[in-house]
C-alpha cells in the first residue's frame, strides 16, 4: 500500500470544485487501503510535499497551476511521480489555441478560429481586423479565454456588436482570446482512461443543458441544472467516430494517465473537438467518473488504476 | 496498526443522496458567483465583498467586564435554554433601541431571533407556499436571495432610484400580479441606506408605501439593520411607526450597533403573525442563545450603549469619504455610484460593457474584491453593478482596494475604445446624489440605478 499526497484547493477559480474531486479522491485512496496526504497547494506546498514523502502524488488541481504545467514541473524537479499528463501535455491542453493550432495539423477537426493577445488590440490595431473575423466566422460567435479551465468567461456574440464586450470579458482571464465558430448541435464529452498503457476510451457522456442555450459554469458541477445522458444516444458510428477522435486527440497531445475531450456534433452530423482537459473534475456530477461507471469501472477503481499508472512511471 | 478506520466515503458522494434531496435543493444552488467569492477570502485580499462591521472598535475589557458579571449573576440561566420569545430582558434593550429610532413596541410584540437573517426566514416560513410571490427591491439584499428560493417563492423585483422603490412602479405590478391572479404575500424592503443600493426610501414614499399595504391588506417586511448609522441628514420615521401595528412586520438586530457574532436579532409584528412565527422559531431552533441575550442586557444595563454606536458612526463617516473620495480619483468618468447617507455599502454601476462577475475574476489578480451585481438580482440582471463594503477596512485599504478596482475598470474601459475605436475614457466624475432632498410631489424624478440590458444571453444563463 502506497502514501499518496492529493493535491487540490490552491489559488485557481476553479479551487472549489478542485477540493470536492480532492475530497473525493482521498476517499476513495483510504477505501483502497492507501494512506491519503491532502494539501491544499499553496507557498508550503515543497515543504508539506518533503514531509510526506509520499510514493506518488495524485494531481486533483484543476485550472491554473494544476492543469498548465506547473505543478506538473515542480513535481518533475522533486522526483516525485505523479498521475495524468506531464508537462509538455499539459501545457498543449492549457492553451486552447496551441491546442487547435495541434488538431488541424494533424487533421482532427475543430472549429474554425482566430486567437489574439492583449497586445494585438492594444498596440497592433487588431480591432480593424475584427470586421474580417467576423466574416469569416459567421455568427454567431463564442468568444472565450485561450486558458481557463472551467465555462467561466465564455461568451456568445449573436452579432458585431456584441463581440467588443465578450472580447473584454474573455481579457478578465487570460491575456489571449480565442474567437472560435459556433458549432450548433449536441455536446459531448469523451473522457479517457489508459489501459495496459493504451487509451481506452470510456461511453460517450451528453450534457443537455435544461431550458438553456448552453451550459455554463453551475451547472457543470451542480447536481439538477444539466442533464447527462451515458452513454449518449448516438447511432454506433457516430459514438464510435467520436471515441476515435478522442483518442487520436489525446494522441495528438501527448496525454498520459487519463483526460477529458470535450466534442460538439454539428446538426449535419459532422464532429468537432473543442479542447482538451488534463486534469478532468472527479466531482460526484464530474463527467469522466460517469463515463468510467457506465463502463463498469467505479469510481475506486479508477482511482487504482490512475495511480497504478504514476507509480509504474517511477524512474 | 490495528485496523483501518471506517471510510467517512459517504460523507462525500452526493449522488448517494441525490434521490432523497427535497425539490427546494434545487433552486438552492452553488454557483460560479459563489466559488468566485470562496476566493476573497485569501488573507492578501482587500476584501470590499463582505458587510462586516468593524468589531475591533469594541473594547476587550468591556467584554471580559460583562461575560464575568453573566458568570457571577446568571451562569446557570446564561447556559440553560430560555423562552422562544426571548428573555425580558433582551425585549427591555429592543425596546430602547426602537424608541431610539421613534418607535414605541409593546415587548410582548417582540421575537428575539437568531440575527436579523432568521426573522427573514420565519416571515418565508410563516406566509410563503411554493409560487407565492415577494416583491423586493431591485437591486434586493443578495442574503435574502437564498432564503425566498429556498422558499420556492416567485421574487418580483421593483426598480430603485435615489428615493428608494418607485412605488409607483410597485402599485403597477401589484395591478399586474392581481390581474395574473398571483398572489403577493409581503414586500421586502431596507428602506433606509439599502443593502446592496446605499439609497434612502423618501418620507413621501414611506407614507404611501404604508397606504397601499393597508389597501391592499399586504404585509410589508421592513428590514432596518443601519437606521441608526446614519452619517448626514435628519432621521426619517419608519414604515413600522407609521403603521400602527397593522401591516408591518419590524426587524432589528444588534449586528451592526454591537455585534453579528452576538447572532441576536428580533422582530415587532402584529400578535397573530407573531405567534406563527414563534412557532416557526421553536421548531428551528427552540431559542435563541441564553447567553448571548444576558450579555446585551448586561451591556444595556452597564452605560450608554448609544456612546459605542456614536463611535461607529464616526468611524463608518470617515471610510464612506474615504471610499466617496478614491471611487472620484479612481473611477472612469462611465462609472455612476450612489452617495448613502449611512449604512455600509455603495452601489456602483458601470459601463454596461463591463460584466462584474468576470471583472471579479480579473479584480481577484490584483488582490481586491467586491460583489458583482448578479448577486442582488433573481432575474440576471445587474451584471455591470457591484456592492462596495466601507465598513469592514480601514480608510487606507479602502483606497488601496477602490484604487486597484479602478485600474482593472480603467484597463476594460480603454480595451474597449480600442475595440470599438471609441475614444479611450479617463479620469472621475461626479457621483450621483443618490441621497438627494425628499421630492415634495412624493415621487422623485426618476434616477434609475442603472443596470445591464437582460437581453444578454449570458446574464440569462449567470443565474
Amino acid at each position: 500500500m502506497s502514501t499518496v499526497a492529493v493535491l487540490q484547493g490552491g489559488r485557481s477559480l476553479e479551487r472549489q470544485v478542485s477540493l470536492k474531486s480532492g475530497a473525493r479522491v482521498e476517499d476513495a485512496l483510504q477505501r483502497l487501503g492507501h494512506t491519503a496526504v491532502a494539501i491544499d497547494a499553496g507557498s508550503d506546498l515543497v515543504a508539506r510535499l518533503t514531509d510526506a514523502k509520499p510514493d506518488a502524488v495524485f494531481v486533483a488541481l484543476h485550472g491554473r497551476d494544476g492543469e498548465d504545467g506547473t505543478i506538473q514541473e515542480l513535481l518533475e524537479v522533486l522526483g516525485l511521480p505523479y498521475t495524468g499528463s506531464g508537462v509538455a501535455a499539459c501545457i498543449r491542453c492549457w492553451d486552447k489555441v496551441l491546442t487547435k493550432h495541434l488538431l488541424r495539423g494533424v487533421g482532427i477537426p475543430t472549429p474554425d478560429f482566430h486567437a489574439f493577445s492583449e497586445t494585438a488590440f492594444r498596440e497592433l490595431g487588431a480591432a480593424q481586423a475584427l470586421p474580417a473575423i467576423e466574416s469569416q466566422l459567421h455568427f454567431p460567435l463564442v468568444v472565450k479565454p485561450a486558458a481557463q479551465g472551467s465555462a467561466l468567461g465564455i461568451k456568445f456574440a449573436r452579432t458585431a456588436t456584441d463581440v467588443p464586450a465578450a472580447i473584454v470579458s474573455a481579457f478578465s482571464y487570460d491575456r489571449k482570446v480565442l474567437l472560435e465558430r459556433y458549432v450548433p448541435g449536441r455536446d459531448l464529452a469523451v473522457s479517457i482512461v489508459e489501459q495496459d498503457a493504451s487509451p481506452m476510451a470510456l461511453p460517450v457522456v451528453e450534457a443537455l443543458p435544461e431550458g438553456r442555450d448552453f451550459y455554463d459554469f453551475e451547472a457543470r458541477y451542480e447536481i439538477g441544472r444539466t442533464r447527462f445522458v451515458c452513454p449518449a444516444e448516438l447511432a454506433a458510428q457516430t459514438a464510435e467516430r467520436a471515441q476515435a477522435l478522442a483518442v487520436e486527440a489525446y494522441r495528438a497531445l501527448g496525454c498520459a494517465g487519463f483526460a477529458r475531450v470535450d466534442l460538439m456534433l454539428h446538426e449535419d452530423g459532422e464532429l468537432f473537438v473543442l479542447e482538451v482537459n488534463s486534469v478532468p473534475g472527479l466531482t460526484e456530477t464530474s463527467l469522466l467518473p460517469q463515463a468510467a461507471d457506465a463502463a463498469g469501472i467505479g469510481f475506486d477503481q479508477l482511482v487504482e488504476r490512475i495511480l497504478a499508472m504514476a507509480l509504474a512511471r517511477v524512474p | 496498526m490495528t485496523g483501518r478506520r471506517p471510510p467517512r466515503s459517504t460523507a462525500h458522494d452526493l449522488e448517494r443522496y441525490a434521490g432523497l434531496f427535497a425539490q427546494r435543493t434545487k433552486v438552492m444552488k452553488s454557483s460560479a458567483m459563489r466559488d468566485l467569492m470562496a476566493l476573497t477570502e485569501r488573507a492578501e485580499v482587500i476584501s470590499l465583498a463582505g458587510g462586516l462591521p468593524d468589531t475591533s472598535s469594541f473594547p476587550p475589557d468591556t467584554y471580559a467586564a460583562l461575560m464575568q458579571r453573566v458568570a457571577d449573576e446568571a451562569c446557570a440561566r446564561a447556559l440553560q435554554y430560555g423562552p422562544t420569545e426571548g428573555f425580558a430582558s433582551a425585549a427591555h434593550c429592543i425596546a430602547e433601541v426602537m424608541q431610539a429610532e421613534g418607535m414605541t413596541v409593546d415587548e410582548g410584540e417582540l421575537l428575539v431571533t437568531t440575527g436579523g437573517q432568521q426573522v427573514i426566514d420565519l416571515v418565508c416560513k410563516t406566509l410563503i407556499d411554493p409560487g407565492d410571490v415577494i416583491v423586493a427591491e431591485a437591486p434586493t439584499y443578495p442574503g435574502a436571495v437564498p432564503t425566498f428560493c429556498s422558499y420556492e417563492a416567485d421574487v418580483v423585483q421593483i426598480e430603485m432610484d435615489a428615493d428608494g422603490m418607485r412605488i409607483d412602479e410597485l402599485e403597477e405590478t401589484l395591478d399586474r400580479l392581481e390581474r395574473e391572479g398571483r398572489r403577493p404575500k409581503f414586500i421586502y424592503t431596507i428602506p433606509s441606506f439599502q443593502n446592496p443600493g446605499g439609497v434612502t426610501m423618501s418620507l413621501p414614499r414611506r407614507q404611501r408605501l404604508v397606504q397601499v399595504a393597508h389597501e391592499r391588506e399586504l404585509l410589508v417586511l421592513e428590514d432596518n439593520p443601519y437606521g441608526l448609522l446614519r452619517y448626514e441628514g435628519e432621521p426619517l420615521p419608519t414604515l413600522y411607526s407609521m403603521d400602527g401595528g397593522e401591516f408591518v412586520i419590524y426587524l432589528g438586530t444588534f449586528s451592526k450597533i454591537l455585534s453579528p457574532g452576538i447572532r441576536l436579532g428580533w422582530a415587532a409584528a402584529p400578535r397573530p403573525v407573531l405567534q406563527k412565527m414563534n412557532l416557526g422559531k421553536q421548531a428551528a431552533d427552540l431559542c435563541s442563545s441564553s447567553m448571548t441575550q444576558l450579555f446585551v442586557a448586561e451591556y444595556f444595563a452597564s452605560g450608554d450603549w448609544r456612546e459605542y454606536v456614536d463611535s461607529l458612526v464616526g468611524i463608518y463617516r470617515g471610510r464612506r469619504d474615504a471610499m466617496l473620495e478614491a471611487l472620484q480619483t479612481h473611477f472612469p468618468r462611465e462609472a455612476a455610484w450612489t452617495r448613502p447617507q449611512g449604512g455600509l455599502f455603495i452601489w456602483a454601476t458601470l459601463p454596461d460593457y463591463i460584466d462584474t462577475t468576470d471583472l471579479l475574476a480579473r479584480a481577484l489578480d490584483e488582490n481586491v474584491a467586491f460583489v458583482p451585481g448578479r448577486a442582488a438580482y433573481l432575474d440576471g440582471r445587474g451584471g455591470s453593478s457591484m456592492r462596495l463594503n466601507f465598513s469592514g477596512s480601514d480608510e487606507a485599504a479602502i483606497r488601496e482596494g477602490v484604487r486597484r478596482i479602478g485600474t482593472v475598470v480603467a484597463e476594460q474601459v480603454a480595451l474597449y475604445g480600442t475595440l470599438t475605436g471609441a475614444a479611450p475614457a479617463g479620469g472621475g466624475r461626479d457621483s450621483l446624489p443618490a441621497d438627494a432632498a425628499p421630492h415634495p410631489d412624493g415621487l422623485a424624478e426618476v434616477l434609475e440605478l442603472p443596470r445591464r440590458r437582460p437581453s444578454s444571453r449570458r446574464a440569462e444563463s449567470d443565474r
